[in-house]
């Protein structure tokens, strides 16, 4: 491999890091302080992509249709959360795990009656969507390095929510002392209804954002719901700084793992995941269990 | 601990008889049909195993249902005719080896992190197969023909015809039943049991409780594994959506159903769920909408599954109708 | 004298800036009802579960008859016979006693990594397991599934499965915690009865008990050892009175 090639897919590797991230940090941000294991947590990407492409038919622009699309992705998550997620706070995993699988079968479904089973695929925006010439023959193209810088800005952003705002201080409170939270006058369900809602308004930016990539297709939900297990699980449970390692970690390995083992590169994510934990079995973030 | 009532027992052996007796009233649509559900009861108590009786929630449980279906494709691959007397037992010692393997990196782990674990392992074995186009890529591959049970011209039983297939399921069925009691009793079951309840209990009493998990897994493997031996044998087809954790979420939902800890309720889980799938097919055009929707209301109203019902229903009667007043006397 | 059964040496526990335990270097006679005591936060609870294994050490040493047993799991120690009870009830709350202390008896076998036969016929099992109950004084509640018992009885059944481990040397955390006079009173009685084949290493924070049945006791404050001795001394030491007992009185 030359050097231009290595850079494109290390560029890759990045672009689909931070897109894992995305996703993977609203689950983990739910398991953390929730303590709630939601498999429905890919059906957000996935109805992301499909809700950019249906409002692309009305307004021709990415950008208008991401701004309505993401608040309906919101309201869809918080809807949930009230309906079901909020009966399971008490339930052990197992009945989480369940739930929220039915809630797959039922969200799958959905979109395969509402948009049937077609592929689609989303327009990139016309200022967007020229190249970087690399070499005389090998060109970048600039929404891919647009996705990363768009994803480095929202976790910039999710850092500074955490770790600087009240909402922030909050969440973090609540994942490491939920009893605290309460007793300090803070109404815990509306922590929880605002951190599921905002993990479902992450992935299903991932979903829309990447959409123009990746195209729009039924069952996009379920493949990267399992990937993003695998970015949190390694990362540590609950672990934001965990999570985004991670993606990137798994980014690459599957990234360059398509080029240098292109008949076993799906497993060779799962064998990352393998080595890590066989290293650190709670994640590299993830608190012991002492 | 593992106990069951007479009454429990009574049951169960009538239920058996009509098992037992219906072949010859079923045809063969439902023949077949009743035949995989008895396999997949047999899948779903090796779950049991884990879930309701060592407290393990794995969410990879397929991948050894559709690994030993592999094996059983792969050694059926190039031959003509094979004897179930090695077959068998190289299907079952590759999955025990696989959930040896699994098992050694899961139980190391607890809670999310097992369930997460042992799902992503099972989807590497997934995409193993997904991925290996010599052994049919996504579409997966035929078994074109069975093993026997014959020794020279000798074949007592003739796995090709449906009617005995299905005894030889109903066999299997109980003999997995009755070894797991068996198992449960015994004092390993004994130790499993208390390593559910109170895991750090049972080690405070000087149980190496890991070793205790990791052997249960491996039990539990190897008997999904059967069931998966049974269900290629069966349909003469393996896939890898047999691996798949729809699967596994499917296998885990027979045993919600049918009543967690309970051993026979996931075979009447089994059926019940195979029965409402089937009668959904014909009455809608979106089975898996309801499906997923049946799940849900599972999980909200009915946590003790079928086997827990009647309980519930006593419960239920004993308390007076809402108006007459006061609490039972 | 003879040689202790259980000593540690400069052990200690550290949990990120905060020293739990440290620099404790104790020696436990055989026979002896040995009691440790001390304000809240002393550090009671992590030496017990330092000596029990359920938490490694970050310093010194633990040796049993002589054998160093640092660091070793929970089950390890267990099956040396060293047996302990809990704090916070820890029993199998959905089987019955029996059941309960069926199992902690089973745990004596070589190996439980047996499929086939039923436990039941293990009459050596059967027979541990029934003296434990009858020594704990729950030999009537047999068949109880001991979730629906009282929690006396609950504290009582935690002591009949540590019994039934058949140990040596028991580790004793707070055995009377949280229960009435009248049962208390059960309780020090079959400690007594106890104390008369076992080593035991009590915590407790009933001072009466304490000084009805230790022959040793040992002050701990902030995580170190401020005194050992008998009966006597420590109720006569000014400095005890002053770290400990003046504490207790401040804070009522």
């Amino acid at each position: 491999m030359d050097f231009t090639s290595f850079l494109i897919q290390l560029l890759n590797s990045v672009q689909y890091g931070f897109l894992l991230f995305l996703v993977a940090s609203g689950l983990t941000l739910v398991f953390g302080i929730m303590g709630i294991i939601n498999l429905a947590h890919g059906a957000f990407y996935m109805f992301g992509a499909y809700i950019v492409w249906w409002l692309f038919g009305f307004t021709e622009s990415l950008t208008l249709s991401i701004l309505f699309g993401v608040p309906l992705i919101m309201l869809l998550g918080l809807a949930i959360e009230r309906l079901a997620i909020a009966h399971l706070y008490q339930r052990d995993h197992l009945y989480q795990v369940l739930l929220t699988f039915g809630m797959i079968l039922v969200l799958n479904e959905c979109q395969k009656i509402f948009w049937g089973t077609d592929f689609y695929s989303v327009p990139v925006p016309e200022v967007l969507s020229g190249s970087i010439p690399l070499t005389e023959n090998q060109v970048y193209p600039i929404y891919r390095v647009f996705i990363s810088i768009v994803c480095m800005l929202i976790a910039a952003g999710m850092y500074l929510l955490i770790q600087k705002t009240r909402l922030g201080m909050t969440i973090r409170a609540g994942a490491s002392n939920r009893e605290m939270v309460q007793a300090l006058g803070v109404n815990i369900n509306w922590v929880f209804a605002v951190v599921f809602s905002l993990g479902a308004g992450l992935a299903g930016f991932a979903g829309m954002i990447g959409a123009p990539v990746s195209s729009v297709y039924p069952g996009m939900g379920d493949q990267i719901l399992i990937i993003s297990f695998v970015v949190v699980v390694i990362g540590g449970i609950g672990s934001i700084k965990g999570a985004f390692i991670g993606a990137m970690l798994i980014g690459l390995a599957d990234t360059f793992g398509k080029v240098l083992v292109p008949d076993f590169a799906s497993m060779a994510v799962y064998a990352t995941m393998a080595v890590i934990l066989l290293w650190r079995p709670q994640g590299l973030f993830g608190q012991s269990a002492h | 601990m593992f106990r069951t009532s007479l009454t429990t027992n009574l049951i169960l052996i009538c239920l058996l008889v009509v098992l037992a007796a219906l072949p010859p009233f079923l045809g063969i649509y439902y023949g077949n049909m009743v035949t995989r559900l008895m396999i997949l009861g047999i899948f779903a108590m090796s779950l049991d195993l884990l879930i309701g009786f060592t407290g393990l929630v794995s969410f990879g449980h397929a991948a050894f249902f559709g690994l030993s279906g592999y094996i059983l494709g792969i050694v059926m691959m190039d031959t003509e005719t094979a004897s179930i007397y090695w077959v068998l037992p190289a299907c079952l010692g590759v999955t025990a080896l696989a959930s040896l393997v699994i098992g050694w990196f899961s139980v190391r782990t607890s809670g999310i992190y097992f369930i997460m674990i042992t799902l992503a392992f099972a989807q590497m074995l997934f995409y193993f197969f997904n991925e290996n186009t010599a052994l049919g890529g996504s579409d997966g591959m035929f078994i074109f023909a069975k093993p026997t049970l014959a020794i020279g011209s000798w074949n007592p039983i003739d796995f090709e015809d449906h009617h005995t297939f299905y005894y030889v399921v109903l066999v299997s069925l109980i003999l997995s039943y009755l070894g797991l009691r068996r198992l449960l009793n015994a004092p390993f079951g004994q130790v499993i049991q208390g390593i559910r309840t109170n895991e750090d209990r049972t080690r405070a009493l000087g149980f190496a409780t890991r070793r205790y998990k990791l052997v249960s897994f491996i039990i539990a493997g190897t008997l999904a594994g059967f069931a998966g031996f049974l269900e290629a044998m069966h349909t003469s087809i393996i896939s890898p959506a047999h691996l798949g954790w729809h699967e596994s979420g499917n296998v885990m939902m027979t045993v919600i159903l049918g009543g967690i800890g309970t051993l026979h309720g996931p075979v009447l889980g089994a059926f019940a769920f195979g029965f409402l799938h089937d009668w959904l097919q014909d009455v809608t055009e979106h089975p898996t909408l309801y499906m997923g929707i049946f799940v849900i209301a599972v999980v909200l109203f009915l946590p003790r599954g079928i086997a827990g019902l009647p309980a519930d229903i006593a419960r239920w009667l004993r308390r007076k109708p809402p108006g007459d007043g006061g609490s039972p006397p | 004298m003879s040689e202790p059964i259980l000593t540690t040496v400069r052990l200690g526990k550290q949990f990120g800036a905060l020293r739990a335990v440290f620099g404790v270097s104790l020696e436990f006679e055989p026979g002896v009802v040995h009691a440790i005591i001390g304000p809240n936060g002393a550090g009671k609870t992590t030496l017990i579960n330092l000596l029990s294994g359920n938490l490694p050490p970050s310093d010194g040493s633990i040796h049993y008859r002589g054998q160093d047993i640092t660091g070793l799991s929970p089950d390890r120690i267990s099956q040396l016979g060293v047996g302990r009870s809990f704090q916070k009830t820890n029993i199998f709350p959905t089987f019955t006693c029996f059941e309960n202390c069926w199992l902690a008896a089973q745990s004596r076998r070589p190996s439980s990594m047996r499929f086939f036969r039923p436990a039941r016929r293990l009459v050596d099992v059967e027979a541990r397991a029934l003296n434990a109950l009858e020594t704990c004084g729950l030999g009537e509640r047999r068949d109880t599934v001991a979730a629906e018992m009282s929690y006396g009885e609950q504290r009582q059944l935690e002591i009949g499965m540590m019994l039934a481990t058949e140990p040596d040397l028991l580790l004793l955390d707070e055995p009377l915690a949280g229960m009435g006079s009248e049962e208390a009173t059960q309780v020090i009685g079959l400690l007594r009865r106890l104390a008369e084949e076992h080593t035991l290493i009590l915590i407790e924070h009933d001072m009466d008990a304490v000084f009805a049945i230790a022959d040793l006791i040992t002050v701990m404050v902030n995580g170190e050892v401020l005194k050992t001795g008998s009966v006597e001394q420590i109720r006569n030491s000014a400095e005890v009175q002053q770290a400990y007992l003046g504490v207790e009185e401040d804070e009522a």
